[in-house]
C-alpha cells in the first residue's frame, strides 16, 4: 500500500484547481486551459498566441481596475476584463500580494 | 533598370502592369520605417473610400517596382476595417492576374513567434516571400538568438533578412531580393504551415478533397480553405465566385456535414486553424529563438512600474495630457499671429497692385482670405502631430489607452479617444487628424463626430464678446464671476453633450464584438526622429493639398455670397447697404421667419451664414452691418451697437436670452469649413461631414430653440 502526505494531495489539487483569469492577482502566473468557446473573439486571442497550454504572467490591472495586463510569450498584451473572464487557467503560481488564504 | 521619373507617382497605383510587392507585418513592427527605407521621398498616400485607412504605394528608389503598404494586422481573418484591406487583397490572390511578383512580410524579431502567425498564412499562398526579421538589433541587445538557416528551412522561402529599418542595417539584402523576385517568374510550391493531428483532419477530409479537385480554380491551399470553411461562417463568400451555382450548393452541404460531426465529437472547430498553426509554431519555429533569461522583468515593464502605477501613472497622464494641449493652445499662437500679419500683408499688397473692382475683391477677399484661412491651422496641426507621433512612436499611446479604457469604454468610446477628444478644445482640425490612431475604425468615426462639440478656441471669442455685452458683470455666491461661470458653462454644454451622444450611440448599436481592447502595449522606444519629421510632413502636406482645396473652394463660394449681385449705385452704398443687398444678405432676410423663434433677426443670420468660414467671422460681419470703422476699439463698439440695436417697435434685438441663446447655437453648430473639409479627406466621403453638419444643425436648433422658448415661457425676455 501506498501511502499518500495528504498535504501533497491538497497542493496538486491547489495546483491543478482552474481559476478564471480574472481572479489571478498581479504578478500570479498560470497556464491556459482553455478560453471559452462562447467568447467573442476568441479566434483573435489565439491569433496572438493565448492557445491552450501557454503560459502566462499577469502584469498588472489598469488604475481603473479594467483592463487588465498579462504578459504571454515574451509580450504584453491588455485585455478588458470582461473577455479576461472568458479565459481558464491553472498551474497557478503565486509571486504576487497575498491574498487572505482562503 | 532606370531612375523613376517622379510623374510616375501620379499613375493610377492599382495599375498592375508593373510589378508590384505588398508590405504586411503586424502593427508597431516597423512596416512604415521600412517603407520609407525601400521608396525613400518619392511616395503617394491615398484614403480608402469611406474609411480613416491610409493607403500608400511608392517606388523601389531607383526601379519600376511599386511597394504598397498594407494597414497592420494581426491575422488574415479580419477585425477590423483595417484589417480587412489585407485580407480582401489576399483573397483576391486567388486570380492569378491580381497576384503581386512577391510578398513582403516583417516580422518583428523580439517577438517572432506572436508575429509568425501572419507570415505563415502568408507564405500558405504560395507566392515567393521574403520574410525581413525587423529590429534585429533591439532582439540581439535583448539576447535573443535567431537561427536565420533553420528558419528559412522550415518556413520554406527563399528569403529570410535579418535586418534594422532603424538603423539601415540589412536593407540592402531585402533591395536585392526585390529586384530578384521582379525580375524572375519564380514559383513556389511549399508544404502548408499547419500541423493537424488525425483527429481534426480527418472529418476535414471531405471538404480538403472537394477542393483540392477544384485547386486551379480556387487558387489556394485546400488544408487552408477548408478549416477557415469550417470555422468561419462567410469565408464561403471569398471561394463562390470561383465555382458554378451547383458546386456551391454541394460545398455547403459538405460543410454543414462536417461541422455536424465537429459537434458530435465535441471538437473545438471554430478556432482550427489557429490551433494548428501554433501547434507548427511550437513545435518547429519556437525553438529556433534562444532568449537568454535574464531579467524576468523587462525595461519596459519597470518604466510601467511608474508610468501605468494606479496613482503616478493618472498623475503623469493629466501632466502630459496638460502640457499638450497648453502647447497646441498657446505656442501655435506667435506662428498663427505671424501667419495672419503675412496675409494681410499680402492682401494689402494686391490691393494696391490690383485696381479696384471684381478682380481685386476675389483675391483679396476670396483667394487670399481662404488662403489665409488654411495656412493658419498649420501650426496647431503641426505641433499636434509632432507631440503625437512621440506618444504614438515611444509606445506611451498604448498605456494612456490602457489607463483611460475604462473610461471612456463606458461612454462607447475608446481609451486611445482620449487625446482626439480633448485636443478638440484647442482645435477640431488637429484634433480629427489624431483620430486616426485609434485603430477601430467605428471609434474612430464616432470620435471624429464628437470632437467638434468639444468648444474650441475660435468659439471662445463669440463667447466674450456676447458675455462681455450681455451677461451681468455680478458676482454669484460671493465671489464667482456670473460671466466666467456663463463662460465655463458653454464647455462643460459641449462636453456633457458628447459624452450623453456617445452613449446613445452605444446604446443604439449594440456592438456584437467586444474585442475592441484587444491591444498590445509595445517595448517603450526611443521615437526615431525621422519618422517624426516624416509624419509631420506628410499631415501638414495632406492638410494643405486636401482640405486646403475643399477650404478655398467654400470661402470662395461665401465671398460670392456676400459680394453678389453688385448693385448699380455701389460707389455710394456703405458697407452695411451692399452687404444687405448681396446674396448672403438676402438669404439672411429670407431665413429670419426659421430663426425668429430662436430669438434672432436678419443681421445675425446673415451672421450664421458668413460663420460658416470660421466661427469668429460673426464678429466681422456683425461689425459691418452696424456700419463699424475697423479699428481696435471696434470690439467695444461693436458690444454697444448690439446693445442699443431696437426692432422696428423698439424692441432691443438682443438680450440676455438672445444672447445665450446665440451661444448655445455656436456651441453646437458645424460652422466651420474647415473640419467639413477635414472631415471629407479623413473618411474620403461625403457621407461623414455631411452627418456632421446634419446632426449639429438639428443639435444647435433645436437647443437654441429650448433656452428662447422656455426662457420667454420663464418669463425672461
Amino acid at each position: 500500500m501506498i501511502v499518500v502526505d495528504k498535504n501533497r494531495m491538497n497542493m496538486k489539487k491547489e495546483k491543478d484547481r482552474e481559476y478564471i483569469l480574472t481572479e489571478l492577482l498581479p504578478g500570479d502566473e498560470a497556464v491556459i486551459v482553455d478560453i471559452n468557446n462562447t467568447a467573442l473573439g476568441k479566434d483573435r486571442l489565439c491569433e496572438l498566441g493565448l492557445t491552450s497550454g501557454t503560459p502566462l504572467r499577469v502584469v498588472k490591472f489598469a488604475p481603473l481596475g479594467d483592463p487588465m495586463e498579462i504578459k504571454i510569450r515574451g509580450y504584453h498584451l491588455s485585455i478588458r476584463n470582461s473577455m479576461a473572464k472568458e479565459i481558464r487557467v491553472r498551474h497557478r503560481c503565486r509571486h504576487g500580494r497575498r491574498r487572505h488564504e482562503n | 533598370m532606370k531612375i523613376n521619373p517622379s510623374s510616375k507617382l501620379n499613375k493610377d497605383i492599382t495599375d498592375t502592369s508593373q510589378p508590384w510587392l505588398p508590405i504586411i507585418g503586424n502593427p508597431n513592427c516597423g512596416k512604415t520605417a521600412l517603407f520609407n527605407r525601400l521608396t525613400g521621398l518619392h511616395h503617394k498616400i491615398g484614403n480608402y473610400p469611406g474609411i480613416t485607412v491610409e493607403k500608400k504605394s511608392g517606388w523601389l528608389r531607383g526601379h519600376d517596382i511599386l511597394i504598397k503598404d498594407y494597414p497592420g494586422t494581426y491575422s488574415l481573418n479580419a477585425k477590423s476595417i483595417d484589417e480587412k484591406i489585407v485580407s480582401d487583397m489576399v483573397q483576391g490572390w486567388r486570380d492569378k492576374k491580381n497576384r503581386p511578383n512577391g510578398v513582403i512580410v516583417i516580422l518583428d524579431s523580439t517577438n517572432i513567434t506572436k508575429n509568425i502567425y501572419l507570415a505563415l498564412q502568408i507564405l500558405d499562398w504560395q507566392i515567393p516571400t521574403i520574410i525581413v526579421l525587423n529590429m534585429i538589433d533591439e532582439a540581439e541587445k535583448n539576447g535573443i538568438q535567431i537561427n536565420v538557416k533553420q528558419l528559412k528551412k522550415h518556413l520554406n522561402t527563399a528569403y529570410v533578412i535579418p535586418a534594422s529599418a532603424k538603423t539601415g542595417h540589412g536593407i540592402q539584402d531585402v533591395f536585392n531580393a526585390i529586384i530578384k523576385i521582379a525580375e524572375s517568374e519564380l514559383r513556389v510550391d511549399s508544404q502548408s504551415h499547419l500541423l493537424t493531428i488525425e483527429e481534426l483532419s480527418r472529418p476535414l477530409s471531405e471538404i480538403t478533397k472537394f477542393l483540392q479537385q477544384r485547386f486551379d480554380k480556387i487558387g489556394h491551399l485546400p488544408e487552408v480553405d477548408s478549416m477557415r470553411l469550417i470555422s468561419e461562417s462567410n469565408y464561403i463568400r471569398n471561394i463562390v465566385k470561383y465555382l458554378e451555382p451547383s458546386e456551391v450548393e454541394q460545398l455547403k452541404n459538405i460543410i454543414n456535414n462536417t461541422r455536424n460531426k465537429f459537434a458530435e465529437t465535441q471538437i473545438p472547430y471554430q478556432t482550427i486553424e489557429q490551433t494548428s498553426r501554433f501547434a507548427y509554431i511550437d513545435l518547429y519555429i519556437a525553438n529556433l529563438v534562444k532568449v537568454k533569461k535574464t531579467d524576468d522583468k523587462s525595461p519596459s515593464e519597470k518604466i510601467d512600474n511608474f508610468l501605468t502605477h494606479k496613482f503616478f501613472g493618472p498623475a503623469i497622464l493629466i501632466g502630459v495630457l496638460f502640457f499638450i494641449f497648453n502647447a497646441i493652445f498657446s505656442w501655435a499662437q506667435w506662428p498663427m499671429e505671424q501667419i495672419s500679419i503675412g496675409v494681410n500683408w499680402l492682401s494689402t499688397q494686391f490691393e494696391n497692385l490690383i485696381p479696384d473692382g471684381i478682380i481685386q475683391s476675389m483675391v483679396v477677399d476670396g483667394i487670399l482670405a481662404g488662403v489665409g484661412s488654411i495656412l493658419v491651422f498649420l501650426p496647431q496641426i503641426l505641433l499636434l502631430v509632432f507631440f503625437l507621433s512621440i506618444l504614438e512612436d515611444s509606445g506611451y499611446m498604448a498605456r494612456m489607452a490602457f489607463m483611460m479604457d475604462r473610461l471612456m469604454h463606458k461612454i462607447g468610446l475608446h481609451g486611445r479617444s482620449v487625446l482626439p477628444l480633448l485636443s478638440g478644445f484647442a482645435c477640431a482640425i488637429p484634433a480629427i487628424m489624431s483620430a486616426r490612431t485609434i485603430e477601430n475604425w467605428r471609434d474612430r468615426i464616432q470620435t471624429i463626430l464628437m470632437i467638434p462639440l468639444m468648444s474650441c478656441s475660435a468659439r471662445l471669442p463669440v463667447y466674450v464678446i456676447l458675455i462681455a455685452a450681455f451677461i451681468p458683470d455680478k458676482t454669484v455666491l460671493g465671489f464667482l464671476s456670473l460671466q466666467a461661470l456663463v463662460l465655463m458653462g458653454m464647455y462643460f454644454l459641449g462636453m456633457f453633450t458628447a459624452v450623453i451622444i456617445s452613449i446613445i450611440i452605444k446604446k443604439i448599436k449594440k456592438r456584437n464584438v467586444e474585442h475592441s481592447l484587444i491591444m498590445e502595449l509595445p517595448p517603450y522606444r526611443r521615437p526615431m526622429f525621422s519618422s517624426i519629421g516624416w509624419q509631420v510632413y506628410e499631415r501638414g502636406k495632406i492638410f494643405l493639398l486636401n482640405a486646403g482645396t475643399i477650404i478655398l473652394a467654400i470661402s470662395i463660394v461665401l465671398w460670392f455670397l456676400a459680394s453678389f449681385p453688385k448693385p448699380d449705385d455701389a460707389e455710394n452704398l456703405s458697407p452695411r447697404q451692399k452687404i444687405e443687398q448681396s446674396y448672403a444678405g438676402k438669404i439672411g432676410h429670407a431665413i429670419e421667419p426659421i430663426i425668429k423663434p430662436l430669438g434672432y433677426d436678419w443681421k445675425i443670420g446673415v451672421g450664421l451664414i458668413t460663420s460658416f468660414a470660421a466661427r469668429e467671422v460673426i464678429i466681422s460681419t456683425l461689425s459691418t452691418l452696424y456700419n463699424l470703422e475697423e479699428n481696435e476699439h471696434h470690439r467695444v463698439s461693436l458690444i454697444d451697437a448690439m446693445r442699443n440695436d431696437r426692432y422696428a417697435n423698439g424692441k432691443p434685438v438682443f438680450s440676455i436670452l438672445v444672447a445665450v441663446s446665440l451661444m448655445v447655437f455656436f456651441a453646437y453648430a458645424a460652422q466651420c469649413m474647415a473640419t467639413f473639409a477635414i472631415i471629407k479627406r479623413e473618411t474620403n466621403s461625403w457621407r461623414w461631414p455631411v452627418l456632421m453638419v446634419i446632426y449639429m444643425t438639428i443639435l444647435a436648433y433645436s437647443a437654441s430653440l429650448f433656452v428662447y422658448q422656455g426662457g420667454q415661457l420663464l418669463g425672461f425676455n
